[in-house]
């Protein structure tokens, strides 16, 4: 995996002002305006595979690392305090905000983001039915909004229309409206009741 | 040195604490990363906790549930909605899912905020909580624990471990007031119990005032109005529960609401917990 900010340990390209909004770590520290930053060595487990994090500020989030060391930008960064979801990812199973989390705290936990629901270059059932149900918009929030749903199709396959509200109620989306998302999460859980039978 | 320590002791984490005393306590960083995001805060060190198995898991007693720090509201809310309905009405509405997958009772109590949402339940319920440290373990009523906005009795060195919550015979209630259902700080709540072998009425009340508050007044004033038998009151009795309550809080104006907002809106969330938990 590639590191963006060339081994310097915290990014100065976020001050970029090109790039800042899509990166995330607004209020990061400078690598070049101090030198004395606590920087740290991990590993993560993303999408079953081993990442190492090498020297990165021990106040990263997960989001962060995940977008900007560890090459995976599926999880999408917006409001970096745990308001939108557009950075919802599973922890040991369990949907998560990213941008909340402390990258260096999540060693040891299994995370799996978007990138990792299907294998490459395939499309689960869930991100089939966004498309079938024309669910995406601008799209910004449909990664967020995929992973909050399959998690909860796979815990709760007949959620009822109130659990599957109150499963993306910290999923925000503006532009759909939210009424193709509803059914796409209802196509999925038809099929899927369809293939039980 | 590492500046990130990830005990999976309590023993180790006090290692941990001495070794970097700088070192910020981080459970599910639900509150602290924001702040960190925005640079509002620049840890130099973190000792992560959420490892501790005495921070871990729930035990249900005869009594009272006795709580792990590191509980999430999601456990609270899935599990503990049986023994502590209000608690658990509480956790429903903290965040959203993704908070609640992360976000822990020890950790909103120890920041303390004036609008957490759990706080008010806690205090209602005379709730305890446990605090731990190199020097051994000490029992502090929940009452006591928050001194003021984000501050507490926690002493450096010292880690909450668990949080004890009485079980109680009645209803209980949690209503809270924002802009949505869900992903709001509220701009006030409210949780009342009831307990019918006491034959007390606690409320706790969140966001109007520097700490959670409850209202003495109002508490034993109804008590004495309630037909503790059929679990009654009469409706101008209930009207002026709510009206002592009211005037039990004192609430700042803030970009979430007015003082005066937040007086009336207390008032009606009081009155209409209580008319929910009467026969």
């Amino acid at each position: 995996m590639s590191d963006p900010d060339g081994g310097r340990g915290v990014s100065d390209a976020l001050h970029d002002p090109t790039t800042a909004d899509s990166r995330g770590g607004q209020g990061y520290p400078r690598s070049d305006g101090d030198r004395d930053l606590p920087l740290e060595t991990y590993v993560l487990s993303v999408n079953d595979r081993d990442l190492p994090v090498d020297d990165a500020w021990v106040g990263e989030s997960l989001l962060y690392v995940l977008r900007e060391r560890l090459g995976q930008p599926g999880s999408k960064n917006a409001c970096e305090q745990g308001e939108c979801g557009s950075c919802s990812v599973l922890m040991d199973g369990a949907v998560v905000a990213s941008c909340c989390v402390l990258a260096a705290d999540a060693v040891g936990s299994a995370i799996t983001t978007v990138e990792g629901l299907t294998g490459e270059g395939e499309l689960s059932d869930v991100q089939r039915a966004f498309i079938d149900q024309g669910a995406v918009q601008c799209g910004f929030c449909i990664p967020g909004m995929i992973v909050a749903l399959t998690d909860l199709l796979d815990r709760s396959p007949a959620a009822s229309e109130l659990e599957m509200r109150e499963a993306i109620s910290g999923n925000l989306c503006r532009c759909t409206g939210y009424g193709r998302i509803f059914a796409a999460f209802r196509q999925v859980q038809q099929e899927r009741a369809d293939a039980r039978a | 040195m590492s500046v990130i320590a990830r005990p999976s002791t309590l023993q180790d984490a006090f290692d941990a604490l001495d070794a970097l005393p700088d070192a910020h306590l981080l459970a599910g960083g639900t509150d602290f990363m924001v702040e960190v995001n925005f640079g509002h805060r620049r840890p130099p060190a973190v000792v992560a906790i959420r490892r501790v198995p005495q921070l871990q898991g729930y035990e249900i007693r005869a009594d009272e549930v006795d709580i792990g720090a590191a509980v999430t509201w999601t456990t609270i809310e899935r599990e503990l909605a049986g023994e502590l309905p209000a608690l658990a009405a509480a956790a429903r509405t903290v965040g959203s899912p993704q908070m609640r997958n992360a976000a822990t009772i020890g950790g909103n109590i120890a920041t303390a905020s004036p609008a957490g949402d759990g706080l008010p339940v806690l205090l209602a319920a005379d709730a305890t909580v446990v605090l731990a440290s190199r020097q051994g373990e000490r029992t502090v009523p929940f009452a006591e624990f928050v001194t003021g906005v984000k501050r507490t009795v926690l002493r450096p060195g010292e880690i909450i471990t668990r949080v004890r919550v009485p079980r109680l015979t009645g209803p209980q209630e949690f209503l809270k007031v924002g802009t949505r259902n869900a992903m709001v700080i509220s701009i006030c709540c409210a949780a009342l119990l009831v307990d019918r072998v006491g034959r007390t009425v606690r409320i706790g009340l969140g966001s109007v005032a520097p700490t959670p508050v409850r209202a003495p007044e109002a508490e034993s004033y109804i008590a004495a109005e309630i037909d503790w038998d059929a679990l009654w009151a009469p409706p101008e009795s209930v009207a002026r529960f709510g009206e002592l309550v009211r005037d039990a809080v004192r609430p700042i104006t803030d970009h979430r609401g007015t003082a005066a907002y937040r007086s009336r809106a207390v008032q009606v969330i009081a009155t209409r917990a209580l008319e929910r938990s009467l026969a």
